[in-house]
């Protein structure tokens, strides 16, 4: 379509290959993780990628442990709280840098930037005794406050460059023809604003949803451990059970909201993740 | 996409002020407003913690023999800097990254040169390719672990015979640089893809009018255009290869000499519960991720992206 005009049956054809080889090598994996979640107990053994007997027991199981399903609770409650905040605080300031002159702009815009190419192991130690400090060891807003300071630099970058597009002047004229700077907002930016606002909220949902190294190393029990974390120490429902099969099945479930993500929203997801990146 | 394209050299005449004249007092004020909390927040939860880090690293504080807290200056450098386990942990977190990051860059350009050229399903190509990029990290690592393990996976299975690849060290870092890089070079692909859309179709004709084959056309024409594309996303992803953990965590825990740093750090924290030393380390990190940072800056030439943004507008 691009170079070379033509677009030949041949040509089809050879592209048609090369998708399958992405595809295969993209799905794989997690076809497999699918694959074992659904298998028996006797069967798991049998190293055979498709299932010979299919069993939704695994799901029933996890389901049953308080271990996973608190930590469900916690990964979802934490992701969501950090998004929220991460995405309104970023708003502001990406407003700021994409429309407002003011002394400290290429400041913030620095801070961001090391930030973004932080170690974040270099943090755990420090963290971990000031938040024992604070008790905020083991509690949600322990995980939360890391989450949003890592998550503020993506969002600040997505979120000004997704501003910078937005054609302002279209305020200025819904003023002129009488609408008040609340009605501006409302009826004309706002609409404007949501798509790039969105996009930012899934990116940083799934960077917190992602996260493990914080998750185990400011976390010591169900009260705020994540399912990535969880899974680390999943025993399976008794201890002498091989948990493997239960793994699979709570990895099948985290997976599901990033498959849904990708799914529905997969054009704004890469749009937003190459104007943040490569802005500049 | 279309957003890398447009902005860069689009310093439009408009400067855009706020509709009403408040004043230069009134916006620098609510940008201040505005940007506090971010910085705020930014601040406290690292520039804080890196500090007190460096202050602990300065200490002998172990939680288990709290009596014996007190200030040593530079002995947990001396201590860590002569131990052979901190050694080979850097060295294979530096062949990880080094290694992944290479492999990542190659595929990754395919995979940017197929998303953006396919004839067919570009859209099922993208959706696809972002899978690896939004999964959790730790379930593809138990993917690959179980797919690995004997008996239980396919690839063990079918691959590796009798053995069993996570027992030993070159199998299992094959095996964690191939989980890295099924993971990360989607985002690779992505970033270059960006750079990819800045390389201008006239210019690809024009080369191919004058007779530059298909690689001449690669290497002469669009990676030139691409460097500032590539020089960042490698930058990014090095920095993020070094700060290896759940894959590792997951597939061999560290045994058999596969351990980063970053597992070091966590280790010396939770099974030690020595701040000091754990400390030290963090602090060597950050040194280590700031030459990396400066090396590719300075040396290389990126384009600190968002460095040049701002000011105008």
């Amino acid at each position: 379509m691009v170079m070379g005009g033509v677009a030949t049956t041949g040509r089809k054809v050879r592209w048609g290959l090369v998708d399958i080889l992405v595809l295969v090598f993209a799905l794989v994996p997690v076809l497999w993780v699918v694959s074992l979640s659904f298998k028996t107990k006797d069967t798991l053994t049998d190293g055979s990628f498709i299932p010979v007997q299919w069993t939704w027991q695994n799901y029933a199981d996890i389901f049953q442990t308080s271990e996973f399903v608190l930590a469900l609770i916690n990964s979802i409650g934490i992701a969501i709280i950090s998004t929220v905040i991460a995405v309104v605080v970023g708003t502001m300031a990406a407003y700021a840098i994409a429309r407002l002159d003011f002394p400290g702009k290429q400041f913030l815009v620095g801070i961001s930037l090391l930030i973004a190419m932080f170690p974040q192991v270099s943090l755990v130690t420090p963290l971990f005794n000031i938040e024992r400090s604070l008790s905020l060891f083991d509690t949600w807003p322990g995980l939360i406050l890391p989450y949003i300071t890592f998550a503020l630099p993506l969002s600040i970058y997505t979120l000004s460059a997704f501003f910078r597009e937005i054609p302002w002047e279209l305020e200025k004229a819904a003023k002129m023809d009488g609408a008040t700077p609340a009605q501006a907002f409302r009826k004309v930016i706002a609409p404007l604003a949501a798509p790039g606002v969105f996009t930012t909220a899934i990116l940083v949902f799934i960077f917190c949803w992602n996260d493990f190294l914080f998750a185990i190393s400011l976390t010591s029990t169900t009260a705020s451990r994540t399912v990535p974390a969880a899974l680390s120490f999943f025993t399976g429902s008794s201890q002498f059970e091989d948990p493997t099969g239960q793994v699979c099945a709570a990895a099948v479930v985290i997976t599901i909201p990033i498959i849904l993500f990708v799914l529905f929203f997969q054009r704004r997801i890469v749009a937003g993740l190459t104007s943040g990146a490569v802005k500049g | 996409m279309s957003h890398a394209v447009t902005e860069a050299p689009a310093e439009t005449p408009k400067k855009a002020k706020p509709a009403l004249s408040e004043g230069k007092k009134a916006e620098r004020r609510l940008g201040l407003w505005l940007c506090a909390p971010a910085a705020i927040v930014m601040i406290a939860v690292t520039g804080y913690p890196i500090l007190y880090s460096i202050w602990l690293s300065l200490q002998r504080y172990d939680l288990r023999f709290p009596a014996q807290h007190e200030f040593i200056w530079f002995s947990n450098y001396a201590a860590v800097l002569s131990n052979s386990y901190w050694w080979t942990a850097f060295g294979t977190t530096m062949f990880l990254t080094v290694v992944s990051v290479a492999i990542e860059f190659v595929l990754g350009m395919v995979l940017a040169l197929i998303m953006h050229r396919t004839l067919v399903g570009r859209g099922l190509i993208r959706t696809v390719a972002l899978i690896p990029y939004g999964i959790v990290t730790v379930v593809a690592a138990f993917s690959w672990y179980y797919a690995w393990t004997p008996k239980y996976g396919y690839l063990a299975n079918a691959l590796a015979g009798s053995g069993a690849p996570l027992t030993d060290r070159w199998p299992s870092l094959f095996v964690i640089i191939l989980a890295e890089v099924w993971k990360t070079t989607p985002f690779m692909a992505l970033l270059l893809m960006a750079g990819l859309a800045l390389v201008p179709e006239d210019l690809l004709k024009a080369a191919a009018m004058d007779g530059a084959n298909a690689w001449q056309r690669f290497t002469k024409v669009m990676i030139p255009v691409m460097k500032p594309a590539i020089l960042v996303a490698l930058l990014f992803r090095t920095l993020d290869a070094f700060r290896i953990f759940d894959n590792i965590f997951v597939l061999t825990n560290g045994a058999q000499d596969t351990s980063s740093v970053s597992m070091q750090t966590y280790n010396n924290l939770v099974k030690g519960l020595n701040l000091g030393i754990g400390s030290t380390m963090s602090v060597l990190i950050f040194i280590t991720v700031a030459i990396i940072a400066f090396v590719f800056i300075k040396v290389f030439g990126t384009a600190a992206p968002g460095s040049d943004t701002g000011g105008k507008r």
